[in-house]
């Protein structure tokens, strides 16, 4: 590369020009990252908070001005969050909940989209825009009757309540089918005149082929679940099936808000296994998130 | 829908039930329609279990939402839905004479119309940072810019309140060096609002960021040298050939945000119940406090007025930022 540049410098004695463009090429912009890294810096400060609040004293917590750095780290503020709210069986009710959305909504948009995608049959058309159509309409219109309608089925008191209305949404329709129509109808075809019965091609040979989209929308499903919150809070009658997300605001909103200790070690436990789970997929996050435009 | 419709070709009798999109002129007519009876039935049994859901849980709310903002339900039908009485647009002259409903409204639209440019120009300025200025660290800084999007707002919520603090959290601390006397924050009426704008925007602009990210990689870079040996500078470069190339991304963007930012609720619900003296209320959260007081009809009313404020919205971006040629 450097006998290229030096062939492509036409004048010799400009030594630092040539320096110079050896470093645009690797590094682009150097000051550029100066801003950037600022900018940085104020988008992960809460998180850096939070972390070191976690480890942090009551004494530290209370100190002012606030010191960034625990003088005494400890872990107290766990032990203590793990042992006055149930948060173990508060863990586990997210993990069960998101489990299950996310499959519910892997096995049933993908099946829809392939019948969107892939099949011809009457009422194709209508049931592309109602499903589509709905992808608009604000959480809050439906939020009401659904109330009514899960209180009635006797679900307000069981992890069912928290589940039935997420186990399929317009959004992984609208994805997965996205991602079948670019397959090859030949793939569809050939099988076919092998005589493979339709079910089977989807299972067999079409379900194997979208494991990119499934990955993007079990990720994508499952950190909406884990962070979901107003339905949780409304619907769970008892602290047994609380969540995450809704053990800490009941916990934040409660008479220990001045224990911001236990709080932050909250909000650690809440917010670092979707950080973990994005930081092992983010390739397929973002790469899900780019070609659907949607979050 | 289907890509694969063929110019009909001599079909004749016994042609039953839907018309030939195919024509796969090797195999006799008869085969013929059952490989498409069969495709049919395969779809249905295939759609079947979404729609079943998506009937019970989707489409049904919808309609009885509706009619319920036609109704005087309260909380106390909870267990005898049907049993409420038609009240026509009562609900609907109720909610536009409590001021209050006006007063979120208002909020809700500062709150748009403040938060969204930020948004999309936040995120857009980091994505050309990204793609056009550096070559080192870039997934970094794109996992740093993006992580806050997946975060629980709950535990940013408590967060940020913290950091908030007006005598021992971080900002005012920092304001303090520069001799600033901070604020109280989400306490006081003047700051309660812009402080969420700023969280709005804190975390969203990663999605922006990586829809543009998408759509600059997908800008040739022929294009680019073209215009730069017509002796374009990077501003006009940006301006007059990129920019453009981005907008139908852009505008997808600013659809998606925007319905995001006109439902906006987490942020006061969390934070300041919508405080104080009614600074950080939203029409979401006015919707939803009817709903806790037991006001199913306004609830379903205001959520209703919140929709076609979503679809005109929707509608004005389209037009505003539609392919001007």
């Amino acid at each position: 590369m450097s006998t290229l540049s030096t062939l492509r410098t036409p004048h010799p004695g400009t030594d630092r020009a040539l320096r110079r463009r050896r470093i645009r090429r690797t590094w682009g912009q150097p000051w550029l990252y100066i801003p950037l890294a600022g900018a940085l810096l104020l988008m992960i400060t809460p998180f850096l908070w939070m972390l070191s609040g976690s480890f942090k004293p009551e004494a530290d917590i209370r100190r002012i001005p606030p010191v960034l750095i625990p003088t005494a780290p400890t872990t107290a503020n766990y032990g203590e969050l793990f042992s006055t709210l149930d948060f173990t069986g508060m863990f586990a009710n997210s993990v069960i909940v998101a489990l299950a959305v996310t499959a519910g909504n892997l096995i049933f948009c993908s099946m829809l989209g392939y019948a969107l995608a892939k099949l011809e049959f009457r009422g194709q058309r209508a049931v592309f825009l109602l499903v589509m159509g709905t992808l608009m309409i604000p959480g809050l219109v439906t939020f009401v009757p659904l109330y009514v309608l899960v209180a009635n089925m006797q679900l307000t008191g069981s992890l069912l309540g928290l589940i039935l209305p997420f186990l399929a949404t317009p959004f992984g329709v609208f994805l997965m089918r996205q991602f079948l129509s670019t397959l090859p109808d030949e793939l569809i075809d050939a099988a076919r005149v092998d005589g493979c019965r339709e079910l089977a091609i989807f299972a067999r040979i079409i379900l194997p082929l979208t494991k990119p989209a499934l990955a993007t929308l079990g990720i994508i499903t499952f950190l909406g679940s884990w962070n979901n919150f107003l339905w949780p809070l409304v619907v769970a009658q008892n602290e047994s099936q609380y969540t995450l997300p809704v053990g800490l605001a009941l916990a934040s909103s409660g008479q220990s808000f001045t224990r911001f200790g236990i709080l932050l070690a909250g909000a650690v436990v809440v917010l670092l296994p979707v950080m973990i789970v994005f930081l092992l997929f983010q390739r397929q996050f973002v790469a899900g998130i780019a070609t659907t435009g949607l979050k | 829908m289907s890509t694969k419709t063929l110019p009909e070709r001599g079909d004749t009798h016994e042609r039953s039930t839907a018309r030939p999109k195919r024509s796969a002129g090797r195999r006799p007519s008869v085969l013929r329609d059952t490989a498409r009876g069969r495709q049919a039935r395969a779809a249905w049994i295939l759609a079947a279990p979404f729609l079943a859901l998506f009937a019970a849980f989707m489409l049904l709310p919808v309609v009885w939402s509706l009619l319920m903002s036609l109704t005087d339900t309260k909380s106390a039908d909870l267990r005898t839905p049907l049993n409420v009485s038609f009240t026509g647009l009562d609900t609907y002259v109720r909610l536009f004479q409590d001021e209050q409903f006006f007063h979120a409204l208002r909020n809700t639209g500062v709150f748009v119309l403040v938060a969204l440019p930020l948004t999309l120009a936040a995120g857009l300025t980091a994505a050309v940072a990204l793609d056009r200025g550096i070559r080192r660290f870039r997934a970094v800084f794109r996992v740093g810019f993006y992580l806050p999007v997946i975060t629980s707002i709950v535990a940013v919520a408590v967060v940020w309140r913290t950091l908030l603090e007006p005598r021992s959290g971080l900002v005012n601390t920092v304001l303090g060096w520069f001799g600033i006397d901070g604020p109280a924050w989400l306490a006081d009426t003047r700051f309660a609002l812009p402080v969420m704008i700023v969280m709005a925007v804190w975390r969203n602009l990663g999605t922006v960021m990586i829809i543009m990210l998408a759509g600059l990689q997908s800008v040739p870079q022929s294009l680019m040298e073209a215009a730069e040996l017509d002796g374009a500078g990077p501003w006009q470069r940006f301006w007059r050939v990129t920019f453009p190339l981005l907008r139908p991304a852009l505008l997808l963007t600013a659809v998606t945000t925007g319905i995001g930012y006109l439902q906006f609720f987490d942020e006061p619900f969390v934070m300041t119940g919508g405080g104080p003296l009614d600074s950080t209320l939203s029409a979401t959260l006015y919707a939803y406090n009817q709903f806790g007081n037991g006001n199913y009809d306004m609830a379903s009313a205001a959520g209703y007025i919140i929709f076609v404020l979503i679809v005109a919205l929707t509608v004005l971006q389209f037009r505003l930022l539609r392919d001007k040629d």
